[in-house]
């Protein structure tokens, strides 16, 4: 032993005395993970929150949140001598006066819209893998949880610097706040402390944006990685993968290295952008005054959907006992989106209930061997995706040469008819993809090489696949529907009769798929 | 004099003189309009407004009326003034292309002369704003670029975003793109509001109040992007859309890159 390494050897033992973690730290860093790119769609999520983190601390070093009206007497010339709030005068100086203002104001913005997309991604992939089923379903939640934090942390980001284009989004808020039946309005005025815009909605979202969200996002994010690291991560079906064990490559050094320099990585790409993009230039918004609003104002992407629907929605109005009613915005702005999210929140256990499966999971699904949660995600795409469409209408209708009515009337009624329709066609293709996996086990690849039999047939020659790629293609298991039978065994008839059909009935829809290949069909071919 | 005569049946001669008498001509009546424009006197006045009626009874009597006085598809142009023919003729707006939604800019058919002989034609049916001139458009120096944002957030905005680049509204019609545009187009498509534009009177934006706004938006159109590529200062649509496919698109294609199996 060298005098290096045993003065390293002195050193840790000094630490372990003392914390006696060593034995924890050494199995964890034998912890096994898989390898897959889709699994790295968390770490992206992780890692733009914590250069938000970063750059957050910084600008909220200079950002004065207050609401007080000052003259702007700033470098940027074309609103000197205008009187605005401090929040946006003090933004204005960390873009225009404050070393590496601008830089980090976009970094920090870029990586928001990044940390956004990532999360979805990765719900995405969740959901169709059906990684969230037991034991995973909590973590599910908590995931729903953190999305919603990111939609409310990024009004609130967008809100701050007080430009126009923020009070126009706050405007929005408020109306929505407001569409609460019964309570709406005086929460509003106790949100915004009086009539919009008030002077106290900005000093409190500040502290909820720098503060108490960040705290909470920090916690679920602990527990959410923290179960991951307990359950163990899921795997993709493969040869020698089971659902008791993990095949991958340990922590150290080489996840480790992968990881960290992933790191980096996205730090480096959001870094780029915000060095070449510019993103949210509010000096061209100018200061928010609530006569004013600019053509074309629209909210970050992620919030863009839940404007499209508002801007699809009828004039409807109820009045009734004084109170104003206003179904226009309560249905798109929070009905809607209320049973998306609490659908989503309960989904794993809507689908185990559907299947009666309740045993746990750590094999993931190929997507198109589950053709009703695949059809399902994507008819849930294209929901939002029509939404979002209508979200920009006055962006497409001007760079398009497109009517702004016809698109309104357009997105209205595919928000009725293409999610179903995407739901039909996303089944008819998982059960073609069967249908061609089935095809590739039974007969082997198509070489394109024909040949020319001694009796004169022309034949192509099939190629066999490797035994890795049949395994992985016949390894799922097909599990049956489940019956009720209407009556018990005396005849009587069973309580809950209703309930049992509807839930044989989706079931018998989940489990609809082309019987996999199995032994006896191998041996069937072979003979030929 | 024998030379001549010889070449006076050669084969080009005739397309000779053609190309000589046609020069003459040209020159003289060169010669003869830029004495018109040197003296705009009343007669010139009557000339000018006769040539516009001449134009006006071929390119635009068929919509507008032989009197001008409108029909069924085009308003009547009695009292538009000339700052109104001049905005929409000298910004090829009109003569209109097609009858579609809106009226487009696109280049004139009409040169200055024509375009200032259409205007004064018009001017002549009945007062209506002028156009205004060279000495009246000093937007540098009367100008003020902050109180023009200021108006510009007041009163265009809402239609023609806050960077002057254009929006939608309803049923296909659009409020155009400021970028690019002269100042006096700007000035009179205030006076005389165009389209779906409103007027914006002397009375509720002074003169002086145009010229802000008209320097407030050549600040505009002259601004260096500050935070790198712009995108079209059209809002967080097409930042959102980078943010999903140079963003996140790269990231995912940099992950496939990590995990793929070394061979």
């Amino acid at each position: 032993m060298t005098t290096a390494e045993q003065r390293l050897g002195n050193a840790a033992n000094f630490v372990d005395e003392r914390i006696g973690a060593a034995g924890w730290v050494k199995k964890s860093l034998n912890k096994v993970f898989p390898d897959h790119w889709s699994f790295m769609l968390g770490e992206v999520c992780m890692y733009s929150f914590v250069i938000l983190l970063l750059s957050g601390t910084f600008l909220a070093l200079w950002f004065d949140p207050s609401q007080r009206d000052v003259i702007y007497d700033g470098v940027y010339e074309p609103l000197k001598g205008i009187k605005m709030s401090a929040a946006y005068a003090s933004t204005l100086d960390i873009s225009f006066e404050i070393r590496g203002g601008l830089l980090m104001r976009q970094i920090h913005h870029w990586a928001a819209n990044i940390f956004m997309a990532a999360i979805v991604a990765h719900l995405l992939r969740v959901f169709f893998t059906g990684a969230f089923r037991k034991p995973r379903e909590f973590n599910w939640i908590l995931g729903i949880l953190l999305l919603t934090l990111g939609f409310v942390e990024g009004l609130f980001g967008y809100s701050l610097p007080d430009d126009l284009l923020s009070g126009t989004g706050l405007r929005i808020t408020s109306a929505i706040i407001q569409a609460i039946p019964l309570v709406g309005t005086y929460v509003s005025f106790f949100l915004f402390g009086g009539e919009f815009p008030g002077v106290g909605f900005l000093p409190r979202i500040f502290t909820l944006h720098i503060l108490l969200i960040p705290g909470a996002f920090l916690a679920v994010i602990t527990i959410h990685v923290m179960l991951v690291w307990y359950q163990k991560h899921t795997q993709f079906p493969g040869p020698g993968r089971t659902e008791k064990n993990v095949v991958g490559h340990p922590i150290l050094p080489v996840y480790m290295a992968k990881a960290g320099g992933f790191f980096f990585i996205v730090f480096g790409i959001i870094a780029f952008l915000s060095a070449v993009a510019s993103i949210n230039p509010i000096w061209l918004y100018g200061p928010y005054t609530p006569g004013q609003i600019s053509a074309g104002s629209q909210p970050d992407w992620y919030m863009g959907w839940l404007d499209g629907l508002v801007r699809m929605s009828p004039p409807l109005e109820t009045h009734a006992f004084g109170h104003t009613i206003s179904w226009n915005i309560m249905i798109p702005a929070l009905i809607v989106p209320g049973i998306v999210f609490t659908g989503m929140a309960f989904y794993p256990f809507i689908e185990s209930w559907i299947t009666g499966d309740k045993r746990e999971h750590h094999l993931l699904d190929r997507p198109r061997n589950v053709p009703n949660r695949t059809a399902l995600g994507v008819m849930s795409i294209t929901f939002v995706m029509v939404a979002l469409i209508n979200g920009g209408n006055d962006i497409f209708a001007t760079n398009f040469h497109l009517s702004i009515n016809e698109i309104m009337w357009f997105s209205r009624i595919s928000i009725f008819v293409l999610p179903p329709l995407a739901f039909v066609i996303t089944k008819r293709l998982c059960l073609s993809l069967q249908r061609a996996d089935r095809d590739l086990v039974l007969h082997g690849l198509e070489t394109g090489r024909l040949v020319r039999m001694p009796s004169g047939e022309f034949v192509e020659v099939h190629a066999p696949i490797s035994d890795q790629k049949r395994f992985i293609l016949t390894s799922h298991e097909q599990a049956p529907a489940l019956e009720f039978s209407a009556t018990d065994a005396r005849g009587v008839k069973r309580p809950g009769a209703i309930k049992n059909k509807v839930r044989s009935r989706l079931s018998k829809a989940h489990a609809v798929g082309l019987p996999k290949v199995s032994a006896e069909d191998l041996k069937e071919i072979e003979h030929h | 004099m024998k030379r001549l005569s010889r070449y006076r049946r050669h084969r080009a001669a005739a397309p000779f003189l053609l190309v000589l008498a046609l020069l003459a001509i040209g020159t003289t009546f060169n010669v003869a309009s830029a004495t018109v424009k040197q003296s705009p006197s009343s007669y010139a006045r009557t000339a000018a407004i006769d040539e516009g009626k001449q134009i006006f009874l071929k390119g635009c009597s068929s919509c507008h009326g032989l009197n001008s006085e409108g029909g069924a598809i085009a308003p009547s142009l009695i009292g538009v003034g000339a700052a109104s023919v001049d905005f929409q003729v000298g910004t090829g707006r009109m003569p209109m292309a097609d009858m579609s939604t809106q009226a487009m800019r696109k280049p004139p058919v009409y040169n200055a002369e024509q375009t200032a002989a259409l205007a004064a034609y018009v001017a002549s049916l009945a007062p209506g704003p002028a156009i205004p001139t060279d000495s009246v458009l000093n937007y540098e120096r009367d100008g003020n670029t902050a109180e023009g944002g200021e108006l510009f957030r007041n009163n265009c905005a809402m239609c023609h975003n806050f960077a002057g680049q254009g929006g939608a509204l309803t049923q296909g019609k659009y409020a155009p793109t400021l970028m690019g545009v002269e100042p006096k187009y700007i000035y009179e498509a205030l006076i005389t509001g165009p389209q779906s534009m409103p007027v914006f009177s002397d009375k509720t934006v002074t003169p002086a109040e145009k010229l802000s706004l008209i320097k407030w938006i050549k600040a505009a159109e002259n601004e260096p992007n500050l935070g790198g590529a712009t995108m079209g200062r059209i809002g967080p649509v097409t930042e959102g859309l980078l943010a999903w496919v140079l963003g996140l698109g790269v990231l995912i294609g940099i992950a496939v890159w990590l995990t793929t199996k070394a061979r």
